[in-house]
């Protein structure tokens, strides 16, 4: 028997599951999320290995979702300072690295900018020649006080060149200790985006090495040493904890990935739209071919503009916790849930309490009854009217066509959905829903995914996808897929408008199985 | 005169979004060049026509080119102000004030730049009243005001100077420079004097835009009806509400070409929209019947903040509200209309003013 475990931090509980080989649940556990999200979470891995009693040493990987660099980031507590490096003068200079952050981010990573000169155009031609010396000298002044650096080269998407020289300088300057984030590595087009990404990637990365220790210290001293460890990424697939250490950013998102992730492994769906309804808030994504359809458009994070792919993602203050008054929400009980809420013997009425009496549905520990001694039948179903127009929006706003879409519902709140939703051809609620996130933590694969320009008029189309292929591969292995199980999984060319010689950008995704 | 201040600058990227019909590039990056210039503590002066002497020497400024590359390669500034150098160096005049050639999109804001690097102060005008895709679809042009010399610079300080015969060779000429530079180049062009300026630009079109941002952002603060706030301030006309139910795209000669399909809602139930853009919005037709049409100014906005949504980012299920504004009356003269009336797009239909459509 191989045994995996999934632990997924939500806003409201961290779950946990353990399955074999088939998916079946060993065995499941929900905690309150903690404000510092490592004693929940630590306590949820503890707690699952325990109830595994003698199976433990069955145990082969833990996949872990967890949202301590988005807090990181939002909070603007636990960041590491970082030099930002650009590479493009004379382009670029009116407007710097940092420009359009808020004030109290740009204070917490220090503040440190450096521009010099080179960069490529988007044919891959320099737009001048690399001032390797003028960066050696100015990195002199930062001997000593920076850990982590990150480096923004302008096309280095096109042509990485000037990146990888910084790279090796920043090294033999400041020290082989020092950790570099590439921009190229990150995502593509849109410099002042690119950049700040790069820059958030290098402000968590030693968060995130401070979490992986901990765990491997708790999965060591639980004799479990050899276990394997992952981590969610934000397009549903997972990545060994070497390369999570380098590249934290695209783990932000995991947990909200997971549940869409986790809802095509309950039912097999590939192609659907999934609601997540947690305590707090109900995520809106979709499934393409199995996996979270990702978002086009840049995604503020913390007040600060990025392009890293996310999962496209609507998420509305309307879920189990959210409190019922004349307006519904946007607050919430949140955890207090079962504590506050009338159908569970206290006073405050809650979108729970509503849909528990509009669907007439009983739920363990749960009295609804309780709530018709405050208000009346036209009372609830005119508040479950309104609720439901508020999802039936959300699941119109996600589509990207006309005509009915199957919608997979998950997460604690998965029953407050009504099963004939407007814009649905079908509602499916899978048995285990509220473990989805967990679920799909623990279910997931190795994947990469890159983007790359070319132009079509200097490279051959042909040779361009499969250069951007092997890259993405070879990412994947590094992430830690086996090279003999990764499938190509999506290839995308999008034409840049405006742009002579046939430019595109292409974007490959694979996916691979770990280790055994 | 006046100086303009951080949130001129954030009202005039809604106004230069909304007058942008949909294309004329992202006016985030051209704010964050000026706004960059003010936290320097250099001073970005806004002077009304009126004050502009008949004499006086007034040179427009522009980023031309292909906005996705100036996403990536963002300018340095000083591009920008050589360009300027070049005409007082050898024209051996001196510049007294910049303009801004169009006022829809991100070429509203790099005037600004120049001013707050130059200390120019600039006319509170353009050549357009909204935003096109080529150099000789200004209202100079119409006045038979040459573009040339057209003083082109990069980055590096590379730079060609066009002498052209005539405004439509400037734009042919300028262009495969463009793309030689790496895909953009900053221009200087039009040179005229005041007197010109005030005969043939549109007037006062930085404030128009700064005041459209200023109702929107008024009329959040006050919970008025935003739409209704943004009607008031433009004269434009509510034409359609709905439901983006399709976006086509395709790159045809180097143009965003494309529609995109609206499914009414409200008093517009049961009808839909079709809006063409290239680039920009060009022609709106309502189940098959012309609406409007280039050079009225066509924009298709959030229905819910009122922000203008660009031709790249339209998409299934948006709601949006759809108000064309009119547009200058000289774009609606003989050589207005050849210059970019809906003929000159491809579209074989005579251009109505929006008054006797709507």
């Amino acid at each position: 028997m191989k045994v995996r475990i999934g632990i997924d931090v939500g806003s409201t509980n961290t779950d946990g599951v353990a399955l074999d080989e088939n998916n079946n649940v060993l065995t499941k556990e929900k905690f309150q999320t903690t404000e510092d999200i490592s004693t929940g979470l630590f306590n949820t891995l503890r707690k699952v290995i325990q109830n595994l009693g003698n199976s433990k040493g069955y145990i082969g990987s833990v996949m872990i979702g967890t949202t301590h660099g988005l807090n990181a980031i939002t909070s603007r507590v636990g960041l590491t300072e970082v030099l930002a490096i650009r590479i493009g003068l004379p382009a670029g200079e009116g407007i710097p690295p940092l420009s359009d952050w808020p004030e109290e981010l740009k204070e917490a990573i220090g503040n440190h900018i450096l521009m010099v000169r080179g960069g490529h155009e988007y044919t891959g031609e320099e737009i001048v020649k690399f001032d390797e010396n003028g960066l050696r000298n100015y990195l002199a002044n930062y001997r000593g006080k920076i850990k982590s650096v990150a480096i923004t080269s302008i096309f280095s998407f096109v042509n990485p060149e000037h990146e990888l020289k910084a790279e090796s300088i920043v090294k033999e300057v400041l020290g082989e200790e020092v950790l570099v984030t590439l921009s190229n590595k990150i995502s593509s087009l849109g410099l002042l985006e690119r950049e700040n990404s790069t820059i958030l990637n290098a402000s968590i990365r030693p968060l995130m090495m401070r979490i992986i220790v901990s765990i491997e210290e708790i999965l060591k001293n639980l004799e479990l040493g050899d276990v394997k460890l992952y981590f969610a990424q934000n397009d549903g697939t997972v990545a060994s904890e070497d390369f999570v250490r380098k590249f934290p950013i695209f783990t932000v998102a995991g947990p909200i990935s997971n549940s869409i992730r986790g809802a095509f492994v309950l039912t097999g769906i590939e192609n659907a739209v999934v609601f997540d309804v947690g305590g707090a808030t109900t995520n809106v994504g979709a499934l393409t071919n199995g996996y979270p359809r990702e978002s086009s458009n840049p995604v503020i994070i913390g007040g600060v503009r990025t392009n890293f792919r996310m999962p496209d993602i609507l998420s509305i203050p309307l879920a189990g916790g959210t409190i019922v008054r004349d307006k519904i929400g946007p607050d919430t009980l949140g955890f207090r849930l079962t504590k506050e809420a009338i159908s569970f013997g206290g006073d405050v009425l809650t979108a729970t309490d509503i849909a528990l009496n509009a669907l007439k549905i009983d739920l363990p520990g749960a009295e609804r009854s309780r709530v018709l001694k405050k208000f009346d039948n036209d009372f609830i179903t005119s508040k479950y009217v309104t609720m439901r127009n508020m999802w039936e929006n959300c699941l119109d706003k996600i589509k990207t066509k006309a005509g009915d879409v199957r919608l997979v519902t998950v997460g604690g709140g998965a029953f407050m959905i009504h099963s004939k939703l407007r814009g649905s051809s079908d509602v499916i609620r899978p048995e285990s829903a509220q473990y989805a996130n967990a679920i799909g933590a623990a279910t997931a694969l190795i994947g990469a995914r890159i983007d790359r320009a070319y132009s079509y008029e200097a490279v051959k189309r042909e040779k361009a996808i499969e250069e951007s292929i092997e890259q993405a591969k070879s990412i994947s292995v590094e992430a830690g897929a086996v090279p003999s199980t990764i499938e190509v999984k999506e290839v995308e060319e999008v034409s840049m408008p405006y742009l002579p010689g046939n430019s595109v950008k292409i974007s490959v995704k694979v996916v691979g199985k770990m280790a055994q | 005169m006046r100086d303009l201040n951080v949130q001129d600058l954030e009202n005039l990227e809604v106004g230069a979004g909304i007058l942008g019909t949909g294309g004329g590039g992202d006016p985030y990056i051209g704010k964050l060049l000026a706004r960059e210039q003010l936290l320097r503590g250099k001073k970005i002066t806004l002077v009304d026509p009126k004050e502009v002497d008949s004499e006086s020497e007034i040179l427009p400024v522009a980023m031309m080119g292909a906005p996705v590359i100036m996403i990536e390669k963002v300018p340095g500034g000083k591009e920008v102000v050589k360009s300027l150098e070049y005409f007082e160096k050898n024209l051996k005049e001196s510049i007294d004030f910049i303009t801004p050639i169009e006022i829809g999109g991100v070429n509203s804001t790099v005037p600004l730049a120049v001013a707050g690097m130059t200390g120019k102060p600039v006319v509170d005008g353009d050549g357009e009243g909204r935003a096109f895709p080529e150099l000789q679809m200004v209202t100079f042009h119409l006045g038979d005001i040459q573009a040339s010399p057209v003083a082109m610079f990069d980055e590096r300080g590379n730079n060609n100077i066009v002498m052209a015969t005539d405004n439509v060779w400037a734009e042919r000429i300028a262009r495969s420079v463009t793309v030689r530079f790496g895909g953009s180049a900053y221009v200087a062009l039009y040179h005229m004097k005041g007197i010109d300026y005030k005969k043939w630009a549109v007037l006062n079109t930085i404030t128009k835009c700064i005041d459209i941002g200023d109702a929107i952002m008024d009329a959040k603060r006050s919970g008025r009806n935003v739409f209704d706030a943004l009607l008031d301030e433009t004269g434009g006309v509510m034409i359609f509400s709905g439901k983006i139910i399709e976006v086509k795209r395709e790159v045809e000669r180097g143009f965003a070409r494309g529609s995109t399909v609206i499914e009414g809602s409200g008093e517009f139930r049961n009808k839909h929209m079709r809006i063409d853009f290239q680039n920009e919005n060009l022609m709106a037709s309502i189940d098959g019947e012309i609406i409007t049409s280039v050079p009225d100014l066509i924009t298709i906005l959030d229905s819910e903040t009122s922000v203008a949504i660009t031709t790249e980012h339209l998409k299934y299920g948006f709601r949006v509200n759809v108000m064309v504004m009119k547009c200058d009356e000289r774009w609606r003269t003989a050589k207005g209309l050849e210059t970019v009336g809906p003929r000159y797009f491809g579209y074989d239909i005579e251009y109505r003013p929006m008054e006797e459509l709507i």
